[in-house]
């Protein structure tokens, strides 16, 4: 949590910009990462504009210096049970690329936890789960001091796509009462 | 001196757009028939010729360069009076310059510039100066067509030999000029070009070895030139260093009369030194006598990217917000005895909100912009179809955001050429009505209000009201015994159906693509109004907003969130009478508001918000309109009305229904930017159908 502050000077940036330095979080006891060059910032949860007639993983949007930021709920986008946010709930913001563009977007964990070093090929592919869990959301799998920590393919998991009922967990009961509704 | 000319080449390119749209301007407004020639209109045809030649030659674009010279030679002669006027010749030129835009673009783009059609003009021009050389003026010496190729130009040309003179030349650059990127080889070059040329280097102040700077320039030149072109061409290769060099241009000889220009204003003048600010004639920055280009150039300016002038915008928006939330702390208690906090704070607010307004200011654009390729289009069209038009622009100053004036430019292209095309009649028809022969299409722009207003007319045969009546009964649009007001006949040609080429000519004309004139209009914010008589002409009047983002909002509650709608969408607000409610079906909701019924949208359901209020009588009704149709939206309250700087939803998030953006309050808030025309265009997919349907049996 130290290297915050300028993640690319912390991270002794190589000259391929690829660091292998992963910020992990907390959602639902689980570790996720996502590659720190991604993260512009980490800011405590305060209230959000809600938007309307989007799905309930879009808490709204936040003024973050002068741009608009929509803020996801990573526990509604996983499907999970909503939980009261407490004193460690935060907003990690991330740079997303999309089909038009970069864009900035903000996703509220449970917690921030940990910067670990993760070597690209330490990390496993994500197994086949089959029809229940749509496993492109996940970029791979890898351990960290006997933990697992699950990496997220942010790019795929927070776009916003026209069909709105894009559950990551596809659940035949789940799908047919979609997130948003 | 390694230099990276690309980025001087997007200058280039930007400067001889420009020049040609001087250039073209020039051209159209120039009056033939004028005796003697409007010497001034075509000094600045010259001027903008030869800013792109001297551009071209210094990047080396030599096609470009060489096309440039034989319309610069052509433009001479005429300014000496060595040749007429004609309309054939503008006609030649003016295709010249589309040439040379061509010419441009390809250079720009990297590709090969010489086509076919680029010779083909050139070869025009030149049979054109040949003929000229062959006319009454200097006949006897002609002997040989004209063959003012790009390689050896002036100086091949017979004409040179009559009016040749000698002039004596003396050059000594500054040591410093070189830092300047002047090349003075290039400007004993461009000399050269000019005729014949005679070079003496004067080595007296090389310092010794010791002293020797590499980067600086100790060598002076002593020049005669022959040539035929005047004092203000040889100073105009000088232009680039003026003030850099001591230079002395004397003439020797006269070869042989000038003719009707006096030679007594070639007596000696020292240009650099001095800095005469009004070298003769040529030279100077003469403006054609139009009004439209009175305010954009000489007036000092610079250029600037529109990325830069926005995130300036930008971060102003930021201030203003910091500003008012500063503003508000001042208005704490605990701060009431630090009398020097509030008065700074105070002085802060005055400073923002101008500081907003005038970097406001800096996007604003006159739309004469937009509107000086008009006249040229209107002199094209109707020289192709045989009409006699006059174009008249009103209020080409009006000023407004350069992004809505790039996105008027096509609708407003669309109608002018509707107007030529359908608008205005025949010569003999126009006769025959009792009209003068000539069509006037009249482009009017003025600011009304927060809009700018921009208005196409014209005095032609107006719309057909009865052939577009019969033309929706037979598609199907009008029911055969339905009756339609005038207002209602004319608004069907922005009906899509009425849009294809084929209905066109069977039809009027009118209509082709107006659904999407008044689309684009419409996602600029604005609309559009026509007002036709039959026989007596047709206006059709844009109204837009000033610009795009900035945004006179109205805030308005409901249940704990804030939106904003835009003021003028807003018909009223009212308390509702539960008397004048009527529920359909026991859901579609109508208000009878005088003699109307407008659909009742609740906002809460529709934006899935709690609401504190349910019942209407409680709340507000704010009756907006958009394309005519009134809707009125329930809200729990109506806030202020402020200025708010719009923020796209897409540029982080997606589009989304019912919303044209957000916005931040005073406080740090996000708001909501209620989009009026597509929430009534939600409304009407479901619940006003049947709403609609039934009040129409009700009334």
């Amino acid at each position: 949590m130290t290297t915050l502050n300028d993640p690319i000077e912390a991270a002794g940036l190589d000259s391929h910009g690829d660091t292998g330095q992963h910020l992990t979080f907390i959602v639902d006891a689980e570790e996720y990462g996502v590659d720190i060059l991604r993260v512009q910032g980490i800011q405590g949860w305060d209230s959000v504009t809600p938007i309307p007639n989007t799905p309930a993983y879009v808490l709204g949007v936040i003024n973050l210096r002068g741009s608009v930021v929509p803020i996801y709920d990573l526990r509604g986008r996983f499907g999970l049970d909503q939980i009261a946010f407490g004193p460690t709930t935060v907003v990690i913001v991330v740079r997303v690329e999309t089909d038009s563009g970069e864009k900035i977007v903000g996703m509220v964990v449970d917690a921030v936890s940990e910067v670990y070093m993760i070597d690209e090929n330490n990390i496993k592919p994500p197994p086949d789960f089959g029809s229940s869990i749509d496993t492109k959301f996940v970029h791979g799998l890898a351990t960290v001091e006997d933990k697992m920590v699950i990496l997220l393919n942010i790019d795929e998991l927070l776009r916003e796509h026209s069909a709105p009922d894009d559950a990551i967990v596809q659940d035949p009961i789940e799908s047919a009462e979609p997130v948003g509704a | 001196m390694a230099l990276d000319l690309d980025e001087f080449h997007g200058m280039f390119f930007e400067e001889s757009f420009e020049a040609l749209d001087d250039m073209e301007t020039g051209l159209v407004n120039l009056d033939v028939n004028a005796d003697p020639v409007d010497l001034d209109a075509i000094n600045t045809i010259f001027r903008g010729a030869h800013s792109v030649k001297g551009g071209a030659g210094m990047f080396g674009f030599t096609e470009v360069a060489g096309f440039t010279h034989v319309m610069e030679t052509l433009l001479d002669k005429i300014r000496d009076g060595a040749m007429r006027l004609s309309q054939p010749t503008v006609d030649a030129f003016l295709q010249a310059v589309d040439c040379l835009r061509e010419m441009l673009r390809a250079t720009q783009a990297g590709e090969t510039v010489m086509s076919a059609h680029v010779e083909q003009t050139q070869r025009s021009l030149e049979s054109i100066l040949a003929a000229g050389d062959s006319e009454p003026v200097k006949a006897a010496e002609v002997d040989a067509p004209v063959s003012a190729s790009t390689e050896s130009p002036a100086d091949g040309d017979p004409q040179v030999q009559l009016d040749t003179q000698r002039w004596s030349i003396s050059f000594k650059p500054h040591a410093e000029m070189l830092a300047t990127a002047n090349d003075p080889l290039i400007i004993l070059q461009e000399l050269s070009l000019l005729g014949d040329l005679s070079v003496t280097v004067d080595m007296a102040s090389i310092p010794g070895l010791g002293e020797l700077e590499s980067e600086k320039i100790y060598l002076g030149w002593q020049m005669e030139l022959s040539t035929n072109v005047t004092r203000d061409e040889i100073v105009t290769v000088f232009e680039w260093v003026e003030g850099e060099c001591d230079l002395e241009i004397k003439e020797l000889s006269a070869g042989r009369d000038q003719g009707a220009k006096s030679s007594s204003e070639y007596s000696d003048i020292e240009v650099a030194k001095t800095a005469d600010p009004a070298p003769p004639a040529g030279a100077d920055k003469q403006k054609p006598a139009v009004p439209a280009r009175a305010t954009n150039s000489d007036a000092g300016s610079i250029r600037v990217g529109i990325d830069k002038v926005d995130s300036v915008i930008n971060l102003v928006g930021e201030l203003v917000i910091t500003q008012s939330m500063l503003s508000r702390f001042g208005e704490d208690e605990g701060f009431l005895d630090f009398e020097g906090l509030r008065q700074g704070l105070v002085q802060l607010d005055r400073n923002t909100r101008e500081l907003q307004q005038t970097v406001m200011q800096i996007r604003m654009l006159p739309i004469s912009f937009s509107f000086n390729r008009f006249p040229r289009l209107v002199r094209d069209i109707s020289g192709q179809l045989n009409k006699k038009i006059d174009l008249v622009i009103e209020g080409d100053q009006t000023e407004l955001d350069k992004t809505v004036l790039e996105k008027i430019g096509d609708p407003l292209m669309h109608l002018v050429r509707n107007s030529l095309d359908h608008g205005i009649e025949m010569p003999e028809d126009r006769l025959a009505a009792g009209k003068s022969e000539v069509g006037v299409l009249k482009l009017n722009a003025y600011h009304s209000g927060g809009n700018i207003v921009i208005e196409v007319g014209d005095d032609g045969q107006g719309l057909p009201r009865a052939k577009l009546l019969q033309k929706a009964r037979d598609r199907g649009l009008v029911g055969a015994n339905e009756e339609l007001s005038n207002d209602e006949i004319h608004h069907l040609i922005f009906h899509p159906g009425f849009s294809t080429a084929t209905n066109v000519s069977e039809i009027s004309g009118r209509g082709v693509g107006m659904d999407v004139v008044r689309r684009n209009i419409q996602d600029l914010g604005g609309h559009v109004e026509l007002q036709s008589e039959e026989g007596a002409g047709c206006t059709f009047r844009i109204r837009l907003p000033l610009t795009l983002a900035i945004l006179d909002g109205q805030l308005l509650r409901v249940g704990k969130e804030i939106f904003v709608i835009s003021l003028v969408s807003i018909v009223e607000s009212l308390q509702v009478t539960l008397d004048n409610v009527n529920a359909i079906a026991g859901r579609a909701e109508l208000f009878r508001l005088r003699d109307e019924y407008i659909p009742i949208v609740r906002m809460n359901e529709l934006f899935g918000i709690e609401s504190d209020c349910t019942e209407l009588e409680k709340g507000l009704l704010v009756v907006v309109e958009s394309d005519g149709i009134q809707v009125g939206l329930f809200i729990d309250d109506l806030l202020g009305q402020q200025q708010v700087v719009i923020k796209s939803l897409e540029t982080n998030f997606r589009q989304t229904d019912g919303l044209s953006g957000a916005t931040i309050l005073g406080d740090g808030t996000v708001a909501l930017i209620i989009d009026v025309p597509g929430l009534i265009n939600k409304c009407l997919a479901n619940a006003l159908d049947n709403g609609r349907s039934l009040a129409r049996t009700a009334a």
